[in-house]
């Protein structure tokens, strides 16, 4: 059973995650994982043949860093940002203490000369660690419904 | 037909340089799309259409596509592999819906039409019309009906077809040097699919044909290994051109000989390690597979399938257009059936170097939209294709050349009919 208040932590910091992609606050990105946390972005369809290989994969915070080191000095890409809408998550009790969380997001696209577009939309399947009130990714799958990419990722969704 | 290449025509006037300038109204002008759908992809090519081992068993589909054309890859209950246009003999709708899947036949949801597996036409609803009443003529001759066939042919575990009956095989046509490679990377060991994505890219296809095969590009666009001060040992290269028409080609890098040195024998060290600035640097952990000394490696095959195998990433990309200006790439990460633990878990770490997310490539995502872009407007100008000289011949010691472009675009001048 989640208590209200422990719901109340995840659903905020479910929020604040999205707020620092949406607020290009990407630096601090890494730091809502575990040390060993595990993050990627695959596609529903993937997930049901149950195939390894998605469209993202960083297995601890160090792999995160990269991603976000080469988003700022080494790719090229046209400039945009994403603004992220969230549902409420539906949560559940999980081995080892951890906290499964599940929630559905669109992710819309502005780019630099104001296009907008739908992005992505998806589940984000958690594992939430909560301890002493704080609140961490164990893991982070993004779910994408459709298997097609427009253009290209290099923010994290 | 033959007026090709003259100004006014469909075909734009060549300028002057044969394949060192190729007019940039290629990749924008609605009469050559149309025009290559019939002669260069329902003309004299191998397409590749998808996997073998996504069609299997008897009753096995796959669709895919011929440039825009639908078709539908499917095994009998002969076990025979079949081929055909994914469109009904009655009012043309396309009969299979889904990408993949089983069936003992085929059904057109429109009027139930149903097929074979081979395309032959099995049933016509209400052939004898109601009570008596209506039905088709009594001389409708069901054998006279069916899904338009292709000759379909398996080479190295990829399904390939065409609409000319009268080519060669898959493996004379890619010629040696390539047969050779795909045996290397495909055809030695079953292989099993380890995850798919697709990214819809805003350009014409033959945009990304370039791309694919433009070495001169890698380390200029694509900074993350120098960024990272990844310290690659396999910086020596080289570009093959495949003989004859010189349309597919293979760009590879080699770890350098004194990667062979005693202390990285005795420290047991992989071959093809690399230092780096990286914070996850387990992303470039590798082993070496083949004995060749390859360790990156591009091909193409003509005309929109493209074979990587990026230290131990290996993923067939097929690039679909889907329109003018729109062109759907298809990233299928490969693995061998046989493969460890060990093994499956370092290629799926090093996808993250390519595919649409890419550290290494995600740029290609972008980079040819904007050509797209900037050749809008402007009329008769052309690309220059000089680097590395204005011939076709291999470059066995430098990738810093265009001729695998020049390549591409003297089989497509031969296919679309410039002399």
């Amino acid at each position: 059973m989640i208590d209200a208040e422990t719901r109340g932590r995840i659903e905020d910091f479910l929020l604040d995650c999205a707020w620092a992609i949406d607020e290009d606050e990407l630096e601090a990105w890494p730091g809502f994982f575990a040390e060993d946390g595990r993050y990627r972005i695959t596609t529903r369809d993937n997930e049901a043949r149950g195939l390894p290989v998605g469209i993202m994969l960083c297995e601890g915070r160090g792999m995160m860093e990269d991603r976000v080191l080469a988003l700022r000095t080494a790719n090229i890409f046209e400039p945009h940002r994403y603004r992220h809408i969230l549902g409420r998550p539906r949560l559940r009790e999980a081995e080892g203490g951890l906290v499964r969380s599940d929630s559905s997001f669109i992710v819309m696209r502005t780019m630099q000369d104001g296009r907008m577009d739908l992005f992505a939309a998806g589940n984000y399947r958690d594992l939430l660690r909560v301890e002493d009130g704080q609140v961490m990714f164990q893991e982070r799958a993004a779910v994408l419904e459709s298997r097609r990419v427009d253009v290209l990722i290099v923010i994290p969704i | 037909m033959n007026t090709i290449g003259t100004p006014g025509d469909i075909m734009p006037a060549w300028p002057e340089g044969g394949v060192s300038r190729v007019p940039y109204r290629l990749f924008s002008d609605r009469g050559v799309y149309a025009l290559e759908q019939e002669r260069l992809f329902r003309g004299p090519v191998w397409n590749y259409l998808c996997l073998e081992l996504e069609v299997a068993e008897p009753g096995d589909f796959r669709t895919a596509f011929i440039g825009e054309t639908p078709i539908v890859v499917a095994r009998d209950e002969a076990g025979e592999l079949r081929g055909m246009v994914n469109r009904c003999a009655h009012k043309g709708a396309l009969v299979c819906l889904a990408e993949r899947g089983n069936r003992k036949h085929f059904s057109c949801i429109y009027h139930s039409w149903t097929y074979h597996l081979d395309g032959r036409l099995r049933g016509v609803a209400f052939r004898g019309g109601l009570k008596g009443k209506g039905g088709m003529p009594e001389d409708f001759d069901p054998a006279r009906h069916r899904m338009q066939p292709i000759r379909v042919e398996v080479f190295c575990g990829l399904v390939f077809g065409t609409f000319e009956p009268d080519m060669p095989s898959v493996e004379e046509w890619v010629a040696p040097t390539m047969a050779h490679f795909l045996k290397r990377n495909l055809g030695a060991r079953p292989l099993k699919v380890l995850g798919t994505h697709s990214q819809i890219i805003h350009n014409n296809w033959k945009l990304y044909a370039e791309n694919v095969r433009d070495s001169y590009h890698a380390t200029l666009l694509h900074t993350f290994y120098t960024t990272f001060k990844v310290n690659r040992l396999d910086m020596d290269g080289g570009i093959l051109l495949s003989e004859g028409t010189p349309w597919h080609h293979i760009s590879y890098a080699k770890r350098a000989t004194f990667e062979e040195a005693a202390e990285y024998t005795e420290a047991k060290v992989h071959s093809a390690s690399y230092e780096s600035k990286l914070n996850g640097p387990a992303l470039l952990e590798t082993e070496d597979e083949f004995d060749d000394g390859i360790t990156h490696s591009v091909q193409s095959i003509f005309p929109t399938l493209a074979v990587h195998f990026t230290l131990n990433s290996l993923c067939v990309r097929n690039f679909v257009p889907r329109g003018l200006e729109e062109t759907e790439l298809v990233w299928t990460y490969l693995g061998y059936a046989d493969d460890s633990e060990e093994m499956t878990a370092m290629r799926v770490l090093q996808a993250n170097l390519t595919g649409a997310a890419g550290l290494v490539s995600l740029e290609d995502g972008c980079i040819n939209e904007f050509v797209q872009r900037g050749t809008r407007g402007s009329g008769d100008a052309a690309a220059v294709l000089e680097m590395g000289g204005r011939g076709l011949e291999s470059s066995e010691s430098s990738r810093a050349t265009e001729v695998s472009i020049r390549g591409f675009w003297s089989g497509y001048r031969g296919l679309m009919g410039y002399a």
